[in-house]
């Protein structure tokens, strides 16, 4: 082995969700591979859905995931109220956007706080960032309580809900009570604010995603629990035609499956989510977007951190917005009569486009189940992302190395126990 | 006291269930409080606490269902990875924010069986009584 020639080998991520390893590979100088491998096991939930009733998709799947639960079990509601030909309504659609405000606010104020700024700051945790900087992570953790408060209020509990059903909720929130969730907002709206500013005063190393951009796009309002999907290239279709445009495919590496867009690499999550959608951000999260200097797109996977943070205003803001229009439903469901057919759902998990799809049969028993989480799409792009940044910067030593490759994965805060379909890095440098 | 699990995955509902068996006694300046080990509520139940008493379910290696650990303060993870933040990484926490408890005493009991559905194995279920005897002496001292 020459000092041309390296391996350079995580063998265990840290501060990412789930279990994966690094292995990048370096011959006469130049990098040849840098491969994620996701060795939990793999999860089968898409076979043990398999003869489960359609009512019952809510309940299994927010089991897939401690952090995203609504997200599951919001693009599965929708495949299966889609192939029953159900519409829950106004009222309903309502909350179930409240509670993935909730998701959004939770799951970022973890990620921003508790494993992303640290490594700005030069912290290996954040328990040693508690140490030196203990008014921030008291503020991260507010944050990360009011989301819980939504999730507790409309969804039952904060962890994998009981509240929401297919056809809406088991029981609607009276007015009253979301008039106390609305005062613990409007403080934690101050606390969202305060973290875009200190995320945007963060040093960002230059970097660009040149690969497509995959988010859901809803024609009314910022895209979250429901819309069509949109490509930065301009393509425009419905979850029905997902399948159509991606494809999965197994990589011996993995047990995550990877999946190419029109046969090429594609990102989904926050960069997506801001480049398609930035213009439909209320005024307040625009005018925070714009102090924090983000133009109407962001490829610079490093500032993600400033993405998401606009991303929590916005969330609190419109939970705002949502509990002031609330009328609270006459029914908290409405019934759902099975029917032979196969349906699709795409929602903006907090980690990107999570896209489901269910066939039913005459009784509403589920024949086959299709779930794509974001994880798993945003593979390969995170690998080019990562062979592109060794590339730049082989004058480094292993370690350092090593760090640079965490915190390239750790700007797309993967979900590995999602996607499982994940991190320890190997550079080899042969 | 504060029980960690989930009552609908068999023995991972010990925490829970032994705390239950302690909260019945209603003793006086001792609150129960059964969670996920999520850890902002876990620090949530930390708040104004001098002793913390957590009882949660464990594996391990080599396995003896209903085996009982007891340590003191935060305990050390076996990997470097994170589902989300769990019970050690939010002792940490309250440990650099300033919010531990004086003292925290884990109470772990190795699981059999933590498939979907209610009710514990038996060897767990006969790990009850000693850990609420270990409790008791805990809460006396």
């Amino acid at each position: 082995m020459t000092d041309h020639d390296r391996e350079v080998r995580i063998g265990s991520l840290a501060r990412v969700e789930g279990e994966g390893a690094l292995q990048v590979i370096i011959k006469d100088g130049r990098v040849q591979q840098a491969n994620l491998q996701i060795y939990e096991p793999p999860r089968f939930f898409e076979a043990f859905l398999r003869g489960r009733q359609h009512t019952e998709v809510a309940d299994i799947t927010s089991r897939i995931c401690g952090i995203c639960p609504v997200a599951y079990q919001t693009s599965a509601w929708l495949a299966v109220e889609d192939a029953c030909g159900i519409d829950v309504g106004a009222g309903i659609q309502a909350l179930r956007r409240l509670l993935y405000c909730g998701e959004w606010i939770s799951s970022h104020a973890l990620h921003i706080y508790l494993l992303h700024i640290p490594d700005f700051l030069g912290y290996p945790d954040a328990i040693s960032l508690s140490r030196d900087h203990r008014d921030v992570v008291e503020r991260g953790l507010r944050l990360k309580k009011s989301g819980n408060a939504i999730l507790e209020m409309v969804g039952g509990r904060a962890i994998h809900p009981v509240n929401p059903r297919v056809g809406g909720f088991h029981r609607a929130p009276t007015n009253s009570e979301l008039a106390v969730l609305a005062e613990q907002l409007r403080h934690a709206l101050d606390d969202a604010l305060a973290t875009v500013e200190f995320v945007a005063n963060l040093d960002f190393p230059e970097a660009n995603v040149a690969v497509e951009l995959l988010a859901v796009h809803h024609p009314d309002h910022y895209a979250i629990e429901s819309g069509r999907i949109r490509s930065a290239g301009g393509l425009d279709f419905s979850s029905a035609d997902f399948p159509a445009h991606v494809v999965e495919h197994q990589v011996p590496h993995s047990t995550a499956l990877h999946a190419t867009f029109d046969g090429g690499r594609y990102l989904t999550g926050p960069l997506a989510r801001y480049s398609i959608n930035s213009s439909q951000l209320s005024p307040l999260a625009r005018e925070a977007a714009a102090a924090a200097g983000l133009g109407p797109t962001c490829r610079n996977p490093f500032r993600s951190i400033v993405v998401r943070a606009v991303e929590v205003v916005y969330a609190i803001d419109e939970a705002l917005r949502l509990i002031a229009a609330y009328v609270r439903p006459d029914m908290a469901a409405v019934s759902t009569p099975p029917r032979a057919g196969i349906g699709h759902g795409v929602s903006e998990a907090p980690r990107g486009l999570l896209y489901h799809r269910y066939q039913l049969d005459a009784d509403g028993l589920i024949l086959a189940a299709a779930i794509v989480p974001p994880t798993s799409q945003n593979q390969a792009a995170i690998e080019d992302d990562l062979l592109a940044a060794v590339s730049a910067n082989l004058g480094l030593d292993d370690a350092a190395l090593a760090h640079l490759c965490e915190r390239t994965i750790r700007n797309y805060d993967p979900c590995i126990s999602c996607a499982t379909h994940f991190l320890d890095l190997t550079v080899h440098r042969q | 006291m504060i029980g960690i699990g989930n009552s609908f995955r068999r023995d991972d509902g010990i925490g829970p269930a032994t705390v239950a068996t302690i909260e019945s006694l209603h003793l006086p300046g001792v609150s129960v409080v059964v969670t996920d080990g999520e850890a902002t509520r876990l620090l949530d139940a930390f708040a104004g606490a001098d002793l913390a008493v957590v009882v949660d379910a464990m594996r391990g290696e080599p396995p003896e269902p209903g085996r009982i650990h007891c340590g003191h303060g935060a305990p050390t993870t076996g990997g470097g990875n994170t589902h989300g933040v769990g019970v050690a990484a939010a002792i940490g926490l309250a440990e650099a924010l300033g919010r531990a408890p004086q003292r925290v005493v884990l109470l772990g009991a190795e699981v059999e069986n933590t498939d979907i559905g209610v009710g514990l194995s038996d060897p767990v279920l006969a790990a009850i009584p000693e850990l609420r005897r270990l409790i008791l002496v805990e809460l006396g001292g």
